[in-house]
């Protein structure tokens, strides 16, 4: 029983880190762009939410917590969806191709992060900011009522803002005209733009708005998961690939991504609690097969999908390809 | 009923697909883009280090032409790379997101890492290596062929299968490793007595062999895509796959083949790079070069010796940018965001190669 929490307490926080980030690739999906800088976007989001969080602490005399919260999430969502401007440049006002682009943003977000990363190490090989503590606060009372306690309200609060992140991105996506014109403009462009929806500007901040949440999962990353440590690691990009399967794993729905991401946590940490589970030890090159288990579980949804055929479980119609209106 | 009826507000500029392009404005647009990449670049580092960017761009290029061992090493790296993006040029012709190229690699890798531990210093030489290059080819063929089959017969998306298929193979190749190493810590060079699977030296070097195998495979992906009936119905499906049914080729049959073909070259990559370079394996074998040469393809709109260039232009970044490092006691990862903004840079030039802005004054001449 305990190992089954201990892993529950380790598949949370893990799930929430990709949920984030599948969350806003989501939106930016919807919007029948193919963002692969996911991992880049979630590199710029954790570094600059980690950066301003450790400077403020730093430069000012008696640091508010609070504030030092809101400020890293800001700078965090800024930084990222800047990141989203420069793919939606590129790909929205410039055509580019968005595979590709994709691609180089997450070799400049990767890039941008772990190399300004080494100022702020200056020569150590990982740095701590403080802010973290405020990040992990628990509900006090309810995280003392025994088993529920622990592996429900255990957390810090941006597991649960995941949570409703996700219900209000169901509704605006399903229950709201902006939502609904978003979706059409993800399965057929020309005729939303028929309809008279202005396509550019949506699809701008969708995919800014899509790379911002992504951020998030970077900051949730370094700020909790990582116990406020900022370390020059190719982590992030892992996660934000598995975050791109994720989605895939949903079939574009912000709902899905709450269990599924939890699920993804149980699978990746599995190879860690399996043995003492079921009661033997296993040898370390199965671990390696284990951990193997997320991506080949999202390669049967996509099969399954696309074998089903049900209208609404597709990707978007659109999805990766530029609009241009005088083109048809 | 005297109201003046206005004409429509025509917007300021407005954005024309070019007709033609000649190859002279081609190549002067991509120049002003990496023009522009290297002031940008220029202008970073001299706000973020306060070193002199002429300077520094000096160092860089000190990084590969210093000495024939550093240029020599660059053309090792060059190898790797350019083989992945010729690898990869019929399938993106095809518009076939081939993302898997990194994956396809390591199981050509695996394969004849695997030979080498299985039969190295049981089989004659001559039998080993035409096992690990067999096997290395049907390897990565195999792995190109996986996403295709569904590609081809239920519409499943490439991308997004090819990408996953990359973590398949990096969770496989850990495995692998992890029961090869036994209780070392690491995997070590393979057949380390018996040199059994290594490639001969050449002039002095054991990836000459490398070389010489792109230099060919250059020539002979620009035949096969530009003069072959092959490489003609893999360009009609990349431009319309409506068209091609039409004109009654085997789409699927296309897609299927071409995948194969593309997975078989990255298995060769693995090949050549376990064989004539590393002599082991391990996860980061293909290192990132997969993805890279995605964006080296797609630059060089699948023309096999712009790759050649355009790799030049990466490894030559990469390598300036070690030596930049280790001159000003800056990091790596300076060489990420360098080659980052050439890369927006070429990739934003392409608009204005495909289209031009018209502006309103000009547009009132033609009516």
């Amino acid at each position: 029983m305990d190992t089954l929490i201990a892993w529950i307490l380790r598949a949370i926080p893990f799930g929430t880190i990709i949920m984030y980030g599948a969350m806003g690739e989501i939106v930016t999906e919807k919007s029948g762009n193919l963002n692969l800088g996911v991992p880049g976007v979630m590199y710029l989001g954790g570094f600059a939410g980690f950066a301003s969080a450790y400077l403020y602490e730093n430069t000012v005399q008696n640091p508010n917590m609070a504030f030092c919260v809101a400020l890293s999430l800001v700078c965090a969502f800024l930084a990222a969806m800047a990141g989203g401007l420069i793919y939606s440049f590129l790909t929205i006002s410039l055509r580019a191709n968005q595979n590709v682009t994709g691609l180089a943003l997450t070799t400049f977000g990767m890039g941008v992060a772990n190399f300004f990363g080494v100022y702020i190490l200056d020569g150590r090989t990982a740095t701590q900011s403080m802010v973290y503590k405020t990040f992990q606060s628990k509900l006090p009372a309810l995280s003392r009522w025994g088993i529920l306690g622990q592996t429900v309200f255990g957390y810090g609060f941006m597991v649960y803002a995941a949570i409703v992140l996700a219900i209000l991105l169901h509704v605006f996506l399903n229950r709201t005209r902006t939502g609904l014109n978003l979706r059409a403009i993800g399965e057929n462009p020309a005729t939303a733009d028929a309809a008279g929806i202005s396509v550019t500007r949506y699809k701008y901040l969708a995919t800014c708005l899509g790379a911002g949440i992504s951020g998030l999962g970077g900051i949730y990353y370094v700020l909790d998961y990582n116990q406020g440590i900022w370390a020059t690691t190719g982590q992030i990009e892992a996660l934000g690939w598995l975050a791109v399967a994720l989605v895939i794993f949903t079939t574009w729905k912000p709902l899905n991504a709450i269990w599924g991401s939890y699920l993804f946590g149980l699978l990746y940490w599995l190879y860690q609690f399996m043995p003492t589970l079921l009661g033997f030890s296993v040898p370390g090159y199965i671990t390696d097969l284990i951990q193997m288990v997320p991506y080949v579980v999202t390669i049967v949804v996509l099969v399954v999908t696309s074998l089903r055929k049900k209208r609404e479980d597709q990707p978007p119609a659109s999805l990766g390809l530029a609009y241009f209106r005088e083109e048809r | 009923m005297s109201e003046k009826i206005h004409a429509p507000h025509e917007p300021l500029m407005r954005v024309v697909k070019r007709g033609e392009t000649s190859s002279k404005l081609k190549i002067g647009v991509r120049l002003l883009a990496i023009l522009l990449a290297l002031v940008i670049d220029a202008l970073f580092i001299y706000f973020v280090t306060g070193l002199n960017p002429f300077a520094v761009y000096g160092v860089m290029i000190g990084g590969t032409f210093s000495t024939t061992m550093r240029f020599s090493w660059a053309m090792r790296d060059l190898s790797s790379l350019l083989l992945i993006g010729i690898a990869l040029a019929p399938a993106f012709k095809m518009r076939f997101w081939n993302i898997g190229a990194e994956g396809q690699v390591l199981m050509g890798a695996l394969a004849t890492a695997a030979v080498m531990v299985y039969y190295g210093g049981k089989v004659p030489n001559w039998l080993l290596f035409t096992a690990m290059l067999v096997a290395s080819v049907l390897a990565g063929a195999l792995w190109g062929f996986i996403p295709a089959w569904f590609k081809a017969h239920f519409g499943t998306n490439e991308t997004l299968f090819t990408l996953m298929m990359n973590y398949v193979a990096i969770q496989i190749v850990a495995c692998c490793v992890n029961i090869w190493r036994g209780q070392a810590s690491g995997l070590g060079k393979l057949n380390m007595k018996s040199k059994a699977g290594w490639f001969p030296q050449i002039m002095g070097q054991r990836f000459t062999i490398n070389l010489i195998v792109v230099a060919v495979l250059t020539v002979l992906v620009f035949c096969y895509l530009r003069y072959s009936k092959q490489g003609y119905e893999i360009a009609v499906v990349g431009e319309s796959e409506n068209t091609a049914r039409y004109a009654g080729i085997n789409v699927s049959r296309v897609i299927i083949r071409t995948m194969i073909l593309s997975g078989a070259l990255c298995g060769l990559t693995g090949f050549l790079i376990v064989g004539g370079r590393d002599q082991t394996i391990s996860t980061g074998t293909a290192g990132g070069n997969g993805f890279t040469a995605i964006i080296v393809a797609w630059l060089a709109k699948f023309n096999t010796f712009t790759m050649a260039l355009i790799s030049f232009l990466l490894i030559f970044l990469e390598k300036g940018a070690a030596e930049i490092a280790s001159a000003y006691n800056l990091n790596d990862f300076a060489s990420d965001i360098i080659a980052g903004i050439i890369l927006f840079c070429i990739l934003g030039s392409e608009f204005f190669i495909n289209y031009k802005v018209v502006f309103r004054s000009g547009h009132k001449e033609v009516c």
